[in-house]
């Protein structure tokens, strides 16, 4: 549905996208991370055959980006980072100037609008100018116009950004909606956490290069290392010898609690559980120490060269 | 055609409706529209009053109304100025340009789109302001008919005028990135349009309302140029780009000097190489250029038609010391003789600057046009020599081609070199920026005229100081 390969960008002396291979399936949500300046927005421009690529090339929903690009530009719903909406304009007479340049009928333009008003709370402002709306309901609308056509793939650049809690709850849930069989989306973000529980899979954009490549768990396991469990107790360990069976190996110990890795946890928890039971130390719990992909990102980022870390 | 119509008359309509919505373009609109013609309804009667108390001739008044009448058709079109500057540029810097980008329209219909919706508000209210004034007029009981076809040629004048600043004015947009950058360039718009209209006055007084259609066709003409540059230099990627803000001296070098020198480590080599090279990409030109010289002296010779030369007189003067051979001494090898040369030469240099400063600003036509005024010359010369008793063919062998056979070369090359400056400007290029397009014609301008056209017009100026007189004295020794 949207493959990369070798996309570069050279603005005259200045490498800014440095030799971009992607591949997402339709039905997959890829998260493109990376610090300001680092490629995002002229990748995604790329792929919306806003700019021509230097070098490689790309398709997206199987149309070439620079020999097709009103083919391209019609098959893809774009979310920028400024969201660039006319301020004396009415939100539903936006909506429904895009519906236009996107050839869509009226009678179907006008359902689609009434649809997306009424899904992101807009409803009631619709005959509001759009300079009179807050920030959140900015982004909802520019939202909505990225969604009006029903394209087949869709680029978010900082779908979140600037919203309350409560309107970026509304909007993930809405990409979680927007999940398909037939639909890809890629998003740029700065925000892990949604980063996390949106993507299928994270690539992290450094100085123009991808430097790290795959589904959330791999690279955890890859750049992290094996998974960790933290047993804590309800008494002070003191400085009590702690009998440890076979199969795990302990990696660090406080006052009340311990960590350790195990290759086959559905084995070895129980016969820890028992042993520790048996040594009249009173559990509280067990449990896999969280690994925030905040982690991984920080880790790929500050690693030195330019090694690609392809974990697909 | 009309379903790729419809795009454009999409985004028109969103804008005219955005401009009428902001009163900062509402109020001047009103004013020039209701209170300015007014006013010149008020001057025009003062006038009349003015004439008829003191006894003045008619013919004042009768040039000043239809004057007025084209100034205010003006005067609301120059908000067509300022809307057409922010088109593209107020976008850019409100980055509601790039969902526009990001949507399937094609360039031109997002650029047609924009061009039209500023021409629209400005010449409604100028079409307002004109009829305000006519029917001003008409109370007035002044004693002026306003003749049909000048009320039309000014409705029309309007409209292209309108249409010339707005083209322009909308390449500057395209090519800034900031409002404040476009405003700043306006003045590239400003200058030529203000000498316009002092031409445009200057035939209103003169009362030849018919050399006013020659007004008209030439800025269509310019219009359309000025469309077609705007469509083939409009780049998405400039438009969101910081780059075309800032004037880069040493890229702007860079580029030039490998457009010139290209990969040549020897003259030897440039000429081989570059020089045979550019001189190739002027085949198209140069058959062009032929034929624009040869309508020059086409216009000259029907100038020259139906003249006939007193008996007396500086002409006929003039022309019969064409036709003796009597003044011509064979100049020796002196350093008079060589600074003659010299002058020759410099004399020629002047031209072809003045003709590619000219082609700069106008597509390569004023340029052509300037190199055009000599031939203009040698046709009119040339059917005015058989009254004095020459044959329009002796004048040529014997004053014109001795040099001319290597003058003329070099004249069509310039020309050439200028027209095809010109046409880059006209040309998509999917390839370049347009400063870098720009840049290479320039580079191939510079290796034609310093590489050929010089060294050819200081061959010329050789043979006009010591050939051209012998030859003279050989065919018309008396």
């Amino acid at each position: 549905m949207l493959v990369t390969e070798n996309l570069t960008k050279k603005f005259n002396d200045f490498l800014a996208v440095d030799g971009v291979s992607l591949q997402v399936d339709a039905g997959q949500v890829l998260a493109l991370l990376g610090p300001n300046g680092a490629g995002k927005t002229t990748t995604v421009r790329m792929l919306t055959s806003v700019l021509l690529p230097s070098c490689g090339w790309a398709r997206v929903a199987g149309y070439d980006v620079v020999k097709q690009p009103a083919r391209v530009r019609a098959s893809v719903g774009v979310l920028t980072e400024q969201h660039g909406l006319y301020d004396r304009m009415p939100a539903d007479q936006y909506l429904d100037f895009f519906g236009q340049l996107y050839s869509m009928k009226a009678s179907t333009r006008q359902k689609r609008i009434d649809t997306l008003l009424e899904h992101f709370g807009l409803s009631g402002d619709r005959k509001r100018r759009i300079g009179e709306y807050s920030k959140g309901m900015r982004q909802k609308l520019a939202l909505a116009r990225a969604l009006l056509h029903e394209p087949p793939v869709l680029l978010l650049d900082e779908p979140t950004s600037a919203m309350d809690p409560e309107s970026a709850r509304l909007v993930r849930d809405a990409i979680h909606d927007l999940r398909s069989a037939e639909r890809t989306i890629v998003i740029c973000t700065h925000n892990l956490a949604e980063a996390e529980e949106l993507a299928d899979q994270i690539a992290i954009i450094r100085r123009g290069k991808i430097i790290v490549r795959g589904g959330i768990a791999a690279l955890k396991q890859s750049l992290l290392g094996p998974i960790e469990y933290e047993v804590r107790f309800a008494v002070p360990l003191d400085s009590q010898e702690i009998g440890f069976p076979p199969g795990g190996r302990l990696t660090a110990q406080g006052a009340d609690w311990l960590r350790f890795q195990s290759d086959q946890p559905e084995g070895f928890h129980p016969q820890l559980l028992r042993s520790l039971l048996a040594q009249n130390l009173p559990v509280i719990s067990l449990q896999e120490v969280p690994r925030s992909l905040e982690a991984v990102y920080l880790q790929a980022v500050n690693a030195p060269g330019d090694e690609v870390l392809d974990v697909r | 055609m009309f379903a790729s119509l419809r795009p454009v008359w999409v985004i028109t309509r969103r804008e005219v409706r955005d401009q009428f919505r902001d009163w900062r373009i509402l109020f001047p609109i009103l004013v020039l529209t209701l209170f300015f013609p007014l006013l010149m309804n008020i001057t025009a009667g003062e006038l009349v009053n003015f004439v008829q108390r003191y006894g003045g001739q008619d013919i004042v008044y009768q040039r000043l109304i239809p004057f007025l009448l084209m100034v205010v058709g003006f005067f609301p079109i120059t908000v067509s100025l300022v809307i057409s500057l922010e088109s593209f540029a107020g976008e850019t810097e409100r980055h509601s340009i790039e969902p526009l980008l990001g949507s399937p329209l094609a360039d031109w219909q997002l650029y047609m789109g924009k061009l039209v919706a500023c021409i629209i508000p400005a010449l409604l209210a100028s079409y307002m302001g004109v009829t305000v004034y006519l029917i001003g007029l008409q109370i007035q009981r002044l004693e002026w008919n306003a003749p049909t076809v000048l009320i039309i040629q000014i409705l029309i004048l309007t409209a292209v005028q309108s249409l010339v600043m707005v083209s322009g004015a909308v390449i500057v947009s395209t090519q800034t990135t900031s409002v404040r950058a476009a405003n700043l360039l306006s003045s590239f718009i400003i200058i030529p349009m203000a000498l316009l209209m002092q031409v445009e006055a200057v035939i209103m007084f003169w009362g030849q309302y018919d050399v006013l259609w020659m007004a008209i066709l030439a800025q269509v003409v310019i219009a359309i140029l000025l469309i077609r540059a705007g469509t083939a230099h409009f780049s998405r990627e400039e438009l969101l780009g910081r780059n075309i803000d800032i004037l880069n001296l040493r890229w702007a070098w860079r580029t030039f000097k490998t457009a010139f020198k290209g990969q040549a480590r020897s003259i030897g080599d440039w000429y081989r190489q570059e020089v045979s090279r550019a001189l190739r990409r002027l085949a198209v030109p140069i058959p062009i250029m032929v034929v624009f010289l040869g309508v020059a002296v086409g216009v000259g010779v029907r100038l020259a038609a139906g003249i006939e030369l007193e008996s007396s007189g500086g002409m006929r003067s003039y022309l019969e010391s064409l036709a003796t051979s009597s003044g011509e001494a064979v100049p020796a090898l002196s350093v008079i003789t060589v600074l003659g040369v010299f002058f020759l030469w410099l004399f020629n240099l002047r031209s072809i600057f003045a003709a590619f400063f000219l082609g700069l600003f106008s597509c390569g036509i004023l340029g052509v046009l300037a190199l055009m005024v000599t031939f203009i010359a040698l046709g009119f010369i040339a059917a005015l020599v058989p009254q004095v008793g020459m044959p329009w063919w002796l004048y040529f062998e014997a004053r014109i081609l001795p040099h001319g056979l290597v003058e003329i070369p070099a004249i069509i090359l310039a020309g050439a070199a200028v027209l095809r400056m010109g046409v880059v400007m006209i040309t998509p290029d999917h390839e370049r920026t347009v400063g870098e397009a720009w840049l290479f014609a320039l580079g191939d301008w510079a290796k034609v005229t310093l590489g050929v056209v010089l060294p050819l017009f200081l061959f010329s100026a050789f043979l006009e100081t010591f050939l051209t007189p012998q030859i003279v004295r050989l065919l018309l020794g008396r």
